[in-house]
């Protein structure tokens, strides 16, 4: 009776199953216990509700409004939106640098392939920290400090304090604009093809129509959210420079050695790409005398963007996650910010945890978003 | 296929390099199992704590650690020294990695709530700001807008919003998580000021700024800070120990016990010092330590004013004054307690 | 009927002169030119790096005007190298880098690779961590806090990617089991960590795991590190030895059953043998990763070679040196990589010659 019950495959594998479910179940819930005897014994406060509390702290730069009688979550928000902020700027300038470099290596020019080539291979074998920091230190030492400030075009200014740039002041609810702008720019672009079919107008007409639209529609975003600007120029007031637009030396490094090390990544996805699409197309292209800037750009971009596109998305997933190197050269971005909460409040696991989630749940975003990029990627060109 | 998953949380957990046992119930016989007390160093701060050429911790800290060592072991070399950084030096303690923390930490209300313990204060201080002279300041009024590097993990983050806020300064902070980066920032010229306990600011000027008189020093507030070693939570005996052993240090001081007349000392008819040394017996059983736990301590470390002077005083480079660190006797807020 | 017709050659490949290459057309020339200008705009740093550096130095001050210091480089060697390991035991770190070079050497040509490879790798990594931990034989203890320079990158990527590799097998056979808790939990820990920044889990490993383990049960900075580590390199590795267990043709696995091999069987002697010879090269790229990632644990505050340059280049006495120090770390990194790398292409080589034949 028991030697048939084991010699059953199915319930065997069943009952494999159910024990690893019951192993798993007991692990969580064996560290879930110590932690919290460790927490009871050593008295060490938890829950969240430290996150309504004046955090007390100075964030040096944030493009969220933050200052140090602000909340503990709010100082997560300025975390947050710095490294949405350098993952951005990192994503689309690698990528395009990428773009370079990729054809670069494919091109059949000696110097500029050589060149392409030993670029990809100096940056993917150098750890990015090392990057960052020697970055970093050239920039904190080669540069003047910002009494003698270098001045290499009418209000710019480069000095060991970052690159201060003429800028603009802007008053009112920019979010609330720049929100609205581009939601209307999608709604227009969408709607544009039902108004041709609909009205059967020509596609000029519609176009002018279109503009004049979104036209009226900024205009009407710009009095609503009370838009003001004043131009504002950087000039010397005391130790630093005050106004303009500023790149502080951390957010420059940060960006110059992230974009360098992933553009050496990218360009070699998009050379994996061109390389994948089979010869025979650039032949073809060229039998049917369309130039070789014509076939590259009309004939194996589009090809190669199927293959290129999963690599990339990893790629940029890496991006976002590498951002948070930005701690060896103390730009704020979240996990800077998560360092500094868990010293004001001595609540290491609620922080830690907290941390993990904001990157799972970017993670997760960019993968979906790439996915869905993705599938219509595939459909068009099927 | 199925037994899959289970691995990592066994075997990261009890395969990798697992050290230690189950708990004995006091830090004391941990301590003495292990035959060595394991104490929290900073990255380098000389002058507190940092390991000379030959790589022997050297500082104060380190010695305040050294002297539980001879409290327990009569050997001052039984003491390891774990580097930390600001975010880690909590949770070690917290969670057993070391047995005191005795690393340039403020004695705030927020620690001491929650879940750490301080026993005495080993140093009074000011947080300071050290600025380059040629910047012509003096005084936090006149710093506005001034960038200011900060090393995250400490109070000076929490004084430097407070200042700007208070006197409307306007200071941009850069914050670093080592304290090396934001000397160098300082000394690179990507800073204006550093912020950070004023004798750390002198420790750095004497002995990395490349021309020291270059550098002005001058505190960030009028309060004074007490920078307290702490130990864990919930074990009374071990933290009575760690505070007795520096009581010594400054008792012996009081007493006028030097390292070189202790033995002297030992035949001295004053029934403190009796009592003090362990020639009348009964302290050192009270605390569950060797009765002449003080004498041990004396003979091998000194008093505290020995100790200030070796490695922050006269005999080292950064030359401080004992300041609030005197005795009470000399106008300062170093206070024995009684020895009986 | 046979005619024997000999095949015309193919017509040579025709190289235009190297001057038409350069300037043929405005597009080449304005790209010579470019490239020729970037490579000027680098001459500073040549300048920096080669002519204006100083090699020799008897006193540190000489440091102070000139490019390049690498006479501290020179001083500063041996405390990059090995960090803060008492300084008449060095020997033993030295004698541990020698062995891992020795091991990766013998492991590099393919005959070699097998069971007793393994077995060796397994004693002389015991070996190693005994000769760095000390306390027989009359070698001084040295624990673990004391570790510092390059035989703790080197020690760091080896474990990691060693004790992950048993993992990452288990990981990717439970992806691709039919069995739903193995399949979910493995997609699970795996979609978890490769989601995670690995910042985060050094975070998580030096300050939040002392909280999840009972009291009394302490694991060393380094142990720590070294388990965040191992995770992430399994996490990494099952996806690569995924790839190689999809490459095996269904009929390997329905041959085996039909001969009526049990299934573990099956996986150890048919499946994974044949799956993980298809991903070496790509396992290769995975080490590389590693050995880069190693210089992360800097951040928390583990004594590597990263840490250990920095903390010699804060020495007062010499000008701060950073970027040299960062240039010659870079350069140890960049040679290891680069190393691997080229293994990589020459294996990789071998098995398509391999398979062509």
């Amino acid at each position: 009776m028991l030697s048939s019950l084991w010699d059953n495959q199915r319930l065997r594998s069943w009952a494999g199953q159910i024990l690893l479910l019951a192993l798993f179940g007991a692990t969580i819930w064996w560290l879930a216990d110590n932690t919290l005897t460790n927490l009871a014994v050593r008295s060490i406060r938890v829950g969240f509700d430290f996150l309504w509390r004046q955090a007390n702290f100075p964030i040096s730069e944030s493009i969220v409004a933050y200052d140090p009688s602000d909340t503990f979550f709010r100082a997560y928000l300025a975390g947050i939106g710095n490294t949405l902020l350098i993952s951005a700027v990192v994503i689309v300038l690698a990528t395009l640098l990428g773009l370079v470099v990729g054809l670069g290596r494919r091109s059949r020019h000696p110097l500029v392939a050589g060149f392409a080539g030993a670029f990809v291979t100096l940056m993917r074998n150098v750890p990015l920290i090392v990057q960052l920091l020697f970055w970093y230190a050239l920039l904190t030492t080669a540069l003047p400090p910002p009494r003698q400030a270098w001045q290499p075009l009418p209000g710019a200014f480069l000095s060991l304090r970052g690159l201060y740039l003429p800028g603009v002041e802007v008053d009112g609810h920019g979010w609330l604009f720049c929100l609205g702008a581009v939601a209307g720019a999608v709604l227009w672009w969408r709607g544009a093809a039902r108004v041709e079919r609909r009205f059967d107008l020509t596609a000029p007409r519609v176009a002018a129509l279109l503009a004049a639209a979104y036209a009226g529609w900024l205009v009407l975003l710009w009095l609503g959210c009370g838009i003001g600007l004043r131009p504002s120029l950087p000039r010397l007031a005391g130790f630093n420079f005050e106004g303009g637009l500023r790149l502080s030396p951390e957010f420059t490094a940060l960006t110059i050695g992230l974009v360098i090390y992933t553009s050496a990544f990218i360009g070699e996805i998009i050379r994996g790409g061109v390389d994948a699409v089979a010869r025979g197309q650039w032949e073809a292209g060229r039998a049917v005398g369309l130039s070789d800037r014509q076939t590259l750009f009309h004939i194996v971009i589009p090809q190669a963007l199927r293959i290129i596109i999963p690599p990339l998305t990893t790629q940029y997933l890496s991006t976002v996650k590498n951002s948070t190197l930005a701690v060896a050269v103390g730009f704020p971005e979240l996990g800077l910010v998560v360092g500094t909460v868990i010293n004001q409040t001595g609540q290491a696991i609620e922080n830690v945890l907290a941390l993990l989630l904001v990157f799972l749940t970017i993670s997760t975003s960019v993968s979906l978003l790439m996915n869905w990029y993705n599938a219509r990627v595939a459909l068009v060109s099927r | 296929m199925t037994i899959g998953y289970l691995g990592f949380a066994g075997a990261v957990a009890a395969g990798l390099l697992l050290a230690g046992g189950a708990l004995a119930a006091s830090t004391l016989d941990t301590v003495k199992g292990r035959g060595k007390v394991i104490c929290a160093a900073s990255t380098g701060t000389v002058g507190f704590g940092a390991p000379d050429d030959k790589g022997y911790w050297r500082g104060l800290d380190v010695e305040t650690c050294r002297a539980v060592a001879v409290a327990i072991f009569n050997d001052r070399d039984k003491a390891e020294f774990v580097p930390l950084s600001g975010q880690q030096r909590i949770p070690a303690l917290q969670t057993g990695e070391i047995d005191i923390l005795p690393r340039t930490l403020t004695w705030t209300l927020q620690r001491d709530a929650n879940g750490i313990n301080f026993t005495t204060p080993n140093y009074y201080e000011f947080t300071g700001f050290m600025v380059p002279k040629s910047l012509g300041v003096t005084r936090v009024q006149d710093m506005k807008g001034a960038a200011v590097c900060v090393q995250t993990g400490s109070t000076t983050e929490v004084v430097v919003a407070d200042i700007s806020t208070e006197h409307k300064l306007g200071l941009k902070t850069v914050v670093f998580d080592s304290i090396e980066a934001t000397k160098q920032a300082l000394f690179s010229g990507r800073c204006d000021a550093l912020i950070t306990d004023a004798a750390a600011l002198a420790s750095t000027r004497a002995t990395q700024a490349k021309n020291p008189d270059d550098y002005i020093i001058f505190p960030a507030t009028p309060y004074m800070d007490a920078l307290t070693p702490a130990v864990r939570h919930g074990d009374d005996q071990w933290k009575d120990i760690v505070n007795w052993s520096f009581q010594a240090l400054i008792a012996a001081e009081l007493f006028g016990i030097t390292q070189a007349n202790v033995d002297d000392k030992l035949k001295s008819p004053d029934p403190r010092v009796k009592r003090f040394l362990g020639v009348e017996p009964g302290n050192g059983k009270a605390l569950g330590l060797d009765d002449r736990f003080a004498y041990n301590i004396v003979k091998q470390l000194g008093n505290y004013g020995e100790m200030f002077e070796r490695n922050l005083g006269r005999g080292s480079p950064l030359k401080l004054e004992r300041g609030p660190n005197a005795l009470y006797s000399q106008g300062g807020l170093m206070f024995p307690l009684a020895f009986q | 009927m046979t005619i024997a017709c000999e095949p015309a050659p193919p017509p040579r490949p025709q190289r235009p002169p190297l001057w038409q290459i350069l300037f043929g057309d405005a597009g080449s020339a304005a790209l010579t030119i470019v490239t020729l200008a970037m490579l000027v705009g680098l001459a500073p740093a040549l300048n920096w790096a080669v002519f204006d550096a100083i090699w020799q130095a008897d006193t540190p001050a000489r440091c102070r005007e000139g490019g390049a210091c690498w006479a501290f480089v020179a001083a500063k060697l041996r405390f990059i190298m090995f960090g803060v390991y008492p300084p008449d035991e060095q020997w033993r770190p030295l004698v541990v880098t020698g062995m891992i070079l020795v091991m990766v050497l013998v492991s590099l040509p393919p005959r070699f690779w097998g069971r007793r490879l393994v077995a060796a790798w397994l004693v002389a990594t015991a070996a190693m961590l005994a000769l760095m931990w000390g306390g027989f034989a009359g070698l001084r203890p040295v624990t673990t806090a004391n570790w510092g320079g390059l035989p703790v990158t080197l020690l760091l990527a080896l474990l990691s990617l060693g004790l992950g590799f048993p993992f990452a097998v288990l990981l990717a056979l439970g992806r691709r089991s039919r069995a739903p808790v193995s399949r979910l939990l493995s997609i699970l820990t795996i979609e978890v960590v490769r989601g995670l920044p690995l910042v985060g889990l050094l975070f998580v490993a030096s300050i939040m795991l002392p909280l999840l383990l009972p009291a009394g049960w302490t694991i060393d900075k380094l142990g720590r590190t070294l388990a965040a580590l191992t995770l992430f390199a399994a996490v990494y590795l099952a996806e690569v030895i995924r790839g190689g267990l999809q490459g095996v043709p269904r009929g390997q696995v329905e041959a085996a059953q039909a001969l009526g091999i049990p299934a573990w069987k099956m996986i150890w002697h048919i499946v994974l043998p044949q799956a993980i010879q298809k991903v070496i090269p790509p396992l290769t790229n995975t080490a590389i990763v590693m050995v880069k990632n190693t210089s992360l644990v800097m951040i928390v505050g583990v004594f590597d070679m990263l840490s250990a340059g920095r903390s010699a280049a804060s020495d007062p006495n010499w000008p701060s040196p950073y970027a040299e120090t960062y240039v010659l770390v870079g350069t140890v990194y960049f040679a290891i990589c680069f190393g691997i790398s080229l293994y990589a292409r020459w294996l990789e080589k071998r098995v398509q010659e391999k398979e062509y034949r």
